[in-house]
């Protein structure tokens, strides 16, 4: 691939003031079975490029599934022809120099068994029989069970001399058990809808505990059926990791996005309540809030090297002790609004132009143990596993649902709660995070749907946290 | 894209198919399925281009069938011939390697029926000099932002029991906002598939109408219940819930459908309320994953009884139902909502005091099961006192079952609809949208 491309940049024959051609290639694996049945087999290979091309500070873009040298000239000609006819009304100039600079380098995600290690065959046996292990009792109506795989490789290539290798392994795993009681349904997965997703190679999938988890999963979607439902009160909220993932995305990483600030948004995903001005001052939460942009943290899944721009990764506080000081965003979005931001300009493949993603997006652990947290809790609630989440266009209001919940009472986890929901507004919340769990209690996920940009893109996040616990926030059941 | 390319993609989709006929061994199935699009794609902001570009895309799915197991593989369709076989056959061999490995799937349906089809929709499409300014000339002076998406798209089935659909179109969406200086906004869309100018001014003119009314002060609404009227770009987010755990057979049968009361008769809609896939609109294909036609019209909620859910043929053989066409994931492909009888002037005096709501944003199940959605309000929503506007307001958050706001407490339906387009891009950009009136509702709960 490499020569192929060096090659193209070489001979592309228009008179830009900078070209880069960002190749991928793909191959991911599906795996579904419901019930002990496979409902789904199947394996998608992707391979194509986008040429940008930069004329006069405007860039346009033409991305193609055909990299035969003809067809890599003819995309840089309409790129070129839709940079110039924009030229007249494009939002800012800019430079190769400062908004594509030279770099070379690459990155490859660790791993300890190839993703080829078994076969689809062998993929689908361990699926059957995890949906079978679910089905702890009678209750249990139905089982899913689910495995994604993916190899991808990027290369980018640019006539300032960037060369940018990267190489993407991941592994999703996801397990669901539905339970019945007459009209009462439940579900409960492993830590909510697609949050088993991370860099690495098959041994994700094997773990030592995958037996034990899947058991549990059922025994507590049983459990769920005879629960009581979360009282409606204003009471301390223990949130556990595979909830603050969803926390942290909505009400951290996407107001804080410098193209959503800078309005880019506005018609799809939203704006955001941050501004410009707020960074470097706005107190965001209480001091126990340190979050980081860490694209460097092994087997999390969205690390890597080099944005797809260019642009060096590496690990920054976003908000330190409360305080907001860095936005996410691309090195275009920081040129624009003035704002430091993160290497984060990213594409969800060779289609779609790059546009400011959160990649890795973590809160920082504090020093209270588990035990500390809930044991100084006269009432709360605890929550697990995101269900449902709504949030408005800035990222301001938001409603978030989980699977799985526990009463607290005079320091202790008590009864076992269904439908728990919760809903605050966002500063509001984050300023009452009171205490902050220990390495012991963080726990990283990730997720492949974040939705976003226009056209639309869904791309890969994670997220790590510790246990939190927030003070007097709004909390309620289910029913209509 | 010009009719010869499509032809020439034609020809390529064909000669694939037939190749891969010409291999097939004796107890072999295979279904065919192309997505291919030639895509411009300008998004804006302020008035000004953020981004432009163009993307030639196509992939295939070949899913082979070989004693009660399946599997299939993705691979990119470039138009060249020589190409994309060579693709097709390396994903066919490897699927002979894959397949015969698989657990039995009891439920697997051969493609047996004998259906083939051909529609080409062709457009006159902004050309790619002419796009921006004719786009942001009339906008010049306004906070303006959004996406052209424009361009042909099409969808292609064959399979190994002869049957074959073609489905090109030529068309474009703009899908815009245009913002106040407070931050408010008038949400719009313009699409077809000719570009009309004076259509394109006239809504340009009447979002600024709007706009005006948007300059007021925004007042803050306290959490509670309102009557609310909600205009039909509202209602189609409400309805393309049904998508998601509704109308679904597999989900009601598998314990995931908001619908499940009403499929068992525990619960009823409003008799004003009716629901109905209509393909007579043409706007997108008839045939599914198997090439199977689903019919011109279906009712699927007739005077708010359930009538019938979506079901495709491996749902029914799984459960003993008749299939009626539906795709893959039984999910509404070309929704409209039965209008009603309140017009459009008597829309404000019949709300009398409470919100219009223009659109939601960010809808999920709160309590799937009870049929409760969350969500906010946004864009041009206001207050209204005895009939008049009176200042838009602060966005709001609501937590409601549609087993009141489609049942008891449906006042009426608008007596016209709105086609609102089809406007995401994930993966590729997607035919349709759903034809729906506005909706007047008592006592819509707002939580935040």
């Amino acid at each position: 691939m490499w020569s192929e491309l060096t090659n193209a940049i070489a001979h592309l024959d228009i008179s830009a003031d900078w070209i880069g051609i960002r190749a991928v290639k793909e191959t991911a694996s599906s795996h579904y079975v419901r019930d002990g049945l496979p409902e789904n087999n199947g394996k998608i290979s992707s391979v194509g490029a986008m040429v940008e091309v930069l004329v006069n500070g405007c860039v346009g873009y033409a991305a193609t599934n055909s990299l035969q040298l003809e067809n890599l000239q003819a995309a840089a000609q309409k790129a070129y022809k839709q940079a110039l006819t924009a030229s007249k009304w494009w939002i800012h100039p800019f430079t190769p120099k400062s908004e594509r600079p030279k770099v070379i380098g690459q990155y490859i995600s660790p791993f300890l068994e190839p993703l080829d290690a078994l076969t689809p065959g062998e993929i689908n046996d361990l699926l059957v029989r995890i949906c079978h292990t679910l089905k702890v009792s009678d209750k249990i109506v139905h089982t899913t069970a689910s495995a994604t795989t993916s190899e991808k490789e990027t290369w980018f290539v640019t006539s300032n001399g960037s060369e940018v290798y990267q190489k993407f392994m991941s592994l999703g795993t996801h397990y669901a058990a539905t339970a019945q009681d007459g009209g009462i349904i439940q579900q409960r997965t492993n830590n909510g809808w697609q949050a088993h997703c991370y860099q690495g190679g098959l041994e994700l999938f094997k773990q030592d505990d995958l037996w034990h988890h899947v058991e549990e999963i059922g025994s507590q979607a049983v459990e769920l059926l005879t629960a009581e439902e979360c009282p409606t009160t204003q009471t301390n909220l223990v949130l556990a990791p595979d909830q603050m993932m969803l926390q942290i995305h909505e009400s951290v990483g996407h107001p804080l996005e410098i193209d959503r600030i800078l309005g880019d948004e506005r018609n799809y995903a939203g704006g955001s309540f941050v501004r410009k001005e707020d960074f470097g001052s706005l107190e965001y939460g209480s001091p126990l809030m340190n979050i980081t942009f860490d694209p460097t943290v092994p087997g999390e899944f969205a690390s890597y090297s080099f944005d797809d721009t260019g642009a060096l990764a590496t690990r920054e506080f976003v908000i330190k002790e409360g305080k907001l000081i860095r936005g996410l965003g691309s090195l275009e979005s920081q040129k624009r609004a003035k704002v430091p931001g993160v290497a984060c300009a990213r594409a969800c493949s060779w289609n779609r132009p790059p546009i400011d993603r959160m990649a890795n997006l973590n809160l920082e652990p504090g020093t209270a143990s588990l035990s500390e947290i809930i044991g100084d809790i006269e009432h709360g609630v605890y929550m697990e596993s995101n269900r449902s989440w709504s949030i408005d266009d800035r990222r301001y209001k938001f409603q978030f649902g989980c699977e799985y919940g526990k009463l607290i009472e005079n320091g202790q986890l008590t009864k076992t709660l269904r439908n728990p929901n919760y809903r605050a507004t966002t500063p509001e919340f984050w300023h009452s995070l009171s205490k902050i769990g220990d390495s012991s209690t963080w726990q990283m996920y990730g997720t492949p749907f974040c939705g976003k940009g226009e056209p639309n893109q869904a791309i890969w996040v994670g997220h790590g946290s510790p246990v939190c616990l927030f003070a007097n926030v709004e909390v309620f059941g289910g029913g209509e | 894209m010009k009719n010869e390319e499509i032809s020439a993609l034609e020809v390529s989709f064909n000669q694939l198919a037939e190749t891969l006929f010409q291999k097939k061994q004796t107890d072999e199935h295979f279904t065919l399925k192309l997505k291919c699009e030639r895509s411009q794609f300008t998004r804006f902001n302020r008035a000004q281009v953020r981004q432009t570009g163009c993307v030639a895309d196509g992939w295939v799915e070949l899913k082979l069938m070989q004693n009660q197991r399946s599997a299939y593989h993705c691979f990119p369709f470039t138009g060249d011939g020589e190409v994309d076989w060579q693709q097709g056959y390396q994903a066919l061999q490897e699927l002979r390697q894959e397949v015969p490995y698989l657990p039995t799937d009891p439920y697997l349906v051969l493609p047996t029926d004998n259906n083939s089809s051909h529609e080409v929709h062709s457009g006159e499409l902004l050309s790619e000099e002419s796009l921006v300014p004719m786009v942001l000339e009339s906008v010049s002076d306004l906070d303006f932002t959004g996406i052209y998406a424009g361009g042909a798209m099409i969808r292609a089935y064959a399979d190994s029991s002869g049957q074959k659909h073609w489905f090109a179109s030529d068309s474009f969406t703009l899908d815009y906002s245009i913002f106040n200086s407070q931050g408010q906004a008038v949400k719009g869309d313009f699409a077809g598939s000719e570009w009309h100018q004076d259509s394109y001014n006239a809504k340009i003119a009447s979002a600024k109408r709007q706009l005006e009314l948007l300059s007021r002060p925004a007042k803050k609404i306290s959490r509670g219940q309102y009557k609310t009227y909600f205009a039909p770009a509202a209602v189609s987010d409400l309805l393309l819930m049904l998508s998601w755990g509704g109308v679904s057979e597999a989900d009601i049968q598998q314990g995931n459908s908001a619908l499940a009361k009403l499929y068992r008769q525990e619960k009823s809609l409003s008799p004003a309320f009716n629901v109905k896939e209509n393909f007579k609109l043409g706007l997108v294909p008839r045939f599914n994953q198997l090439g199977e036609i689903a019919a011109p019209e279906l009712p699927l909620i007739d005077k708010g009884i359930l009538v019938n859910t979506l079901v495709n043929s491996r749902t029914a053989k799984e459960y003993s139902k008749a299939a009626n066409g539906a795709n893959g994931s039984e999910s509404l492909r070309s929704p409209e909502i039965s209008p009603g009888s309140l017009s459009t002037e008597q829309i404000l005096p019949n709300l009398d005091t409470g919100l219009y709501v223009s659109n939601l944003h960010y809808l999920n199940w709160s309590d799937r099961h009870t049929g409760r959605i969350t969500g906010m309000t946004r864009y041009a929503c206001f207050w209204v006192e005895g009939g008049e506007i009176v200042a838009p307001i602060e966005n709001l958050r609501f937590d409601e079952s549609l087993y009141r706001f489609w049942g008891e407490n449906l006042v009426d339906l608008t007596d016209f609809q709105e086609f609102i387009p089809e406007v995401d891009t994930y993966e590729s950009r997607e035919p349709g949208g759903s034809l729906v009136p506005g909706m007047l509702v008592e006592d819509f709960t707002y939580t935040l």
